[in-house]
């Protein structure tokens, strides 16, 4: 075999293993990202669409956030302007989470409507900008 | 000020369309007056674009909250150090100080650039100018930091609490200093590209400038993860947010293209490849800025808010036309002088080399914009962290193998008796580490092979630099270490290189010692204590003495003390904070923050989170993690920014010449 030849296959070898490992990478744990409408519109044609791993990116319903210190318990809506859901979340909030911030969710939608979130990343706005003034 | 900063931009805006065009004619009529006239706009510019940046720190420090970009930077008790960082804190800031490097690197390449290498600077000034041109049209139509409000706030909204650390006030310019860098040596590719001089001179020309943003990437990236492990309280220090993504891929392509233009200087090859290799890092690094910039990631949406987004996409999309236009029509030029013998050769590891680089960056790009990507066809679907490890992991193994074979093994064709000479005891290195670690009790897979490659390669390096100081004590009668000494002093860019090979198998091995993580969450009363087993055996407990209260300069701090003991025996006391920031009025500015208490040592990383606090009482919530390894990565890290400074270092007078005359033999061998 030529040289050319072999090295072809060589990448070839790497460049397969390389889109497998992403293939099923993003398969294995990859996660849907819904904002609350699209997920309310998945839910409405796929039922069974329960306790899958999502992310929600939506907005923290202000007024809507409940802390529980001593459980470490944190509860709160998130909504987008078409659809809201509330959340459940087990541990230490990231400290940008207030109740007027985006939320990014990651958790899974339970039957009972609810979203029990792994966990809740505070969307740092365009990398620590300073909200923009009223 | 704000005037005079305005004015100063649209000079600059005058300054870089004359520099552009009479760079861009110069080059192409030959005509000397023209080029020095871009010479001397680029020289201009630099002025114009640093009077501009002392307009906007003269308004930080005098506190004219009437500036938009003052009053949402900082307030006026920020600490004077933190005061001078805004200029790069906000997104209007940080194009102004883009712009202004950017033209000063040029400056530089012109006064620096080595007499045979003149005849690029018409081209390289007019690229220049056009970037820089790009970055003060954007500010000045889309986000000009010389703004003014209607009206005058009484204090500034202060800088976020969590760019008041001293690894966020060099992280990000070290991160741009990286990121501009690169337009020098793609100002020069361009320059190659236009005026069809193609032949190995430009890449000697822009040697320095690669190593030096490759070294500004490095150091960036290394205290962006030491700013997010000290800072952000989550315990870790890399979590392939697209941020932390985009500074990578530059970096990736950059050392592809170290390693791969040594091909070219020695046998002719990958001329093509390198040229696209430059280009590419170029566009990852405007790409890098402008993610950093905008939220495009989080939502394809937001995108179109910001105007920036906009002109970003557009100069991207123009420049990746033109650039491939370019290319295209010079590719005949840039036909290989020798082609690859054998697939066992130094060739041919350094082609993998390049491949797993470029393959990782690709992989990062695709995973990085994968929410982009699906959500144009369907269901928005985002990779995670554990996606991105179970991609890299195995790529970056296969990497680093190659990093331990690429250096050893022959040019043209390896021999049965080369391979046995070079990786004998290398070999034979790394399967006993992996049987010690075995029998030590170690059964996850990855970190044993990492750990077996790291140790392969450690003995690759170790050889190199025992044979050569051997053969220096034979052949000069040189004591070893004065031997080792010249041995490195000699040939900065093969042994420095070997040192940053050392630094990179650091970092792997720490990397997987991330493996062995462990953490538990608690609320305790004073008094209560809980236990965590490290990964070492040792039991750790975890002891809630109180809480305290009090103010500090601009935040009101509440401190948890905890008392740390392994094993029975009491080994410190850790104190992490929960930080409330005040404006100068007392008014609180910003969230909560928190300060992680850590306790590092060669071994593992305590590291204690204060969650927040039981309104009312001591009753504390701590997150406690044990970090294995971390203290490597540090090192690691300066490591290898140490052996690349080494490869960097202007060559001295004694080594100095005979250093020279071996590039230029090399030169005259390949042309």
């Amino acid at each position: 075999m030529k040289t050319g030849t072999k090295f072809a296959i060589g990448v070839a070898i790497v460049v397969v293993s390389a889109g497998w490992l992403m293939a099923t990478g993003i398969k294995q744990s990859g996660q849907y990202f819904f904002t609350p409408t699209e997920l309310s519109r998945k839910v409405a044609t796929d039922p069974g669409f329960y306790d899958v791993g999502m992310k929600v990116g939506a907005h923290v319903v202000p007024g809507s956030v409940v802390r529980d210190v001593a459980t470490s318990t944190l509860k709160f809506s998130v909504a987008d302007g078409g659809a809201a859901y509330p959340v459940v979340f087990h541990g230490l909030p990231p400290d940008t989470f207030t109740d007027s911030v985006e939320v990014v969710v990651e958790g899974r939608l339970q039957k009972d409507g609810v979203i029990h979130a792994t966990d809740v990343l505070a969307k740092c706005g365009s990398r620590y900008e300073a909200v923009p003034k009223a | 000020m704000s005037l005079l900063g305005d004015l100063a931009l649209w000079i600059a805006l005058l300054l870089g369309v004359w520099g552009a065009l009479t760079g861009f004619t110069g080059g192409a009529t030959g005509r000397t007056d023209l080029q020095q006239s871009s010479r001397n706009a680029v020289f201009a510019l630099c002025a114009t674009l640093l009077v501009a940046v002392f307009a906007l720190e003269w308004l930080l420090f005098a506190h004219d909250f009437n500036v938009e970009y003052v009053a949402a930077h900082i307030s006026s008790n920020l600490p004077t150090f933190y005061t001078w960082s805004a200029l790069y804190s906000g997104q209007q800031g940080s194009m102004l100080f883009w712009a202004a490097v950017l033209t000063a690197f040029g400056s530089f390449a012109m006064v620096f650039t080595a007499p045979r290498h003149r005849v690029y600077l018409p081209y390289v000034s007019a690229v220049v100018c056009v970037v820089a041109l790009f970055f003060v049209v954007t500010m000045l139509f889309a986000a000009n930091p010389f703004d003014r409000l209607p009206y005058t706030p009484a204090d500034g909204r202060g800088m976020n609490p969590q760019l008041q650390n001293p690894g966020m006030v060099f992280h990000p310019p070290m991160l741009y200093l990286g990121y501009i860098s690169i337009t020098i040596p793609f100002a020069f590719a361009v320059a190659a590209l236009m005026s069809r001089r193609l032949d190995v001179d430009w890449l000697v020309a822009i040697r320095k400038w690669t190593i030096l943003s490759w070294l500004f990437l490095s150091i960036g990236i290394c205290l962006g993860m030491w700013w997010a492990y000290v800072e952000l309280g989550w315990g870790g220090y890399w979590a392939w947010d697209p941020v932390e993504n985009a500074s990578f891929l530059p970096w990736l392509v950059m050392t592809a293209f170290l390693h791969s233009v040594m091909i070219q200087e020695k046998r002719g090859m990958l001329k093509k490849w390198n040229l696209g290799l430059i280009l590419a890092a170029w566009v990852l690094s405007i790409f890098g800025t402008f993610l950093t910039r905008s939220g495009v990631i989080q939502s394809v949406h937001s995108f179109t808010q910001s105007p920036v987004g906009a002109y970003f996409s557009w100069f991207l999309f123009a420049a990746i036309g033109l650039l491939g236009y370019l290319y295209l029509t010079r590719l005949p030029l840039l036909k290989a002088e020798a082609t690859l013998e054998s697939l066992v050769s130094r060739e041919s590891a350094f082609l993998f080399n390049n491949l797993f680089l470029v393959g990782i960056a690709v992989t990062v790009l695709v995973l990085t914009l994968f929410p982009i990507l699906s959500e144009l066809v369907g269901d928005k679907i985002s990779p995670k962290a554990p996606t991105f490890n179970f991609v890299n992991v195995p790529l970056g193994i296969a990497l680093l193998t190659l990093t331990g074979i690429g250096p050893l093994i022959a040019w043209r064709r390896a021999s049965l008796p080369n391979l046995k000479r070079q990786f004998a005891a290398p070999v034979t290195t790394g399967v006993v580490a992996a049987l010690v670690i075995l029998l030590l009790g170690m059964r996850q897979v990855w970190p044993i092979i990492t750990i077996a490659v790291a140790m392969f390669v450690m003995g690759t390096v170790a050889q190199e630099f025992a044979r050569g100081a051997r053969a220096r004590h034979r052949q000069y009668g040189e004591m070893y270490p004065v031997a080792f000494f010249h041995l490195i002093a000699r040939n900065r860019r093969r042994y420095g290189g070997y040192i940053v090979h050392t630094g990179i198998v650091m970092l792997f091995v720490a990397f997987a010692g991330m493996a062995f993580k462990v953490e538990t969450e608690a609320s305790l009363k004073p008094g209560q204590s809980v236990s965590l087993a490290s990964p070492y055996g040792w039991t750790y407990t975890f002891k809630h003495l109180g809480v305290s209260q009090y103010d500090a300069l601009n935040r009101q701090v509440t401190a948890g003390t905890v008392v740390v003991s392994r094993n029975g025996r009491t080994i410190g006391t850790m104190v992490p904070e929960k930080r409330q920031h005040v404006d100068g009025l007392g008014n609180p500015t910003f969230e909560p923050s928190t300060a992680p208490a850590i306790r590092s040592d060669l071994r593992e990383d305590l590291y204690v989170v204060l969650g927040g606090v039981v309104g009312g009482t001591e009753t504390a919530v701590y997150r406690f993690t044990i970090n294995p390894l971390v203290w490597w990565v540090w090192y690691g890290g300066m490591i290898v920014v140490f052996g690349g400074v080494i490869v960097m270092w202007p060559s001295g007078t004694v080594g100095g010449t005979r250093v020279a005359a071996g590039y230029a033999a090399k030169i005259g061998a390949t042309e």
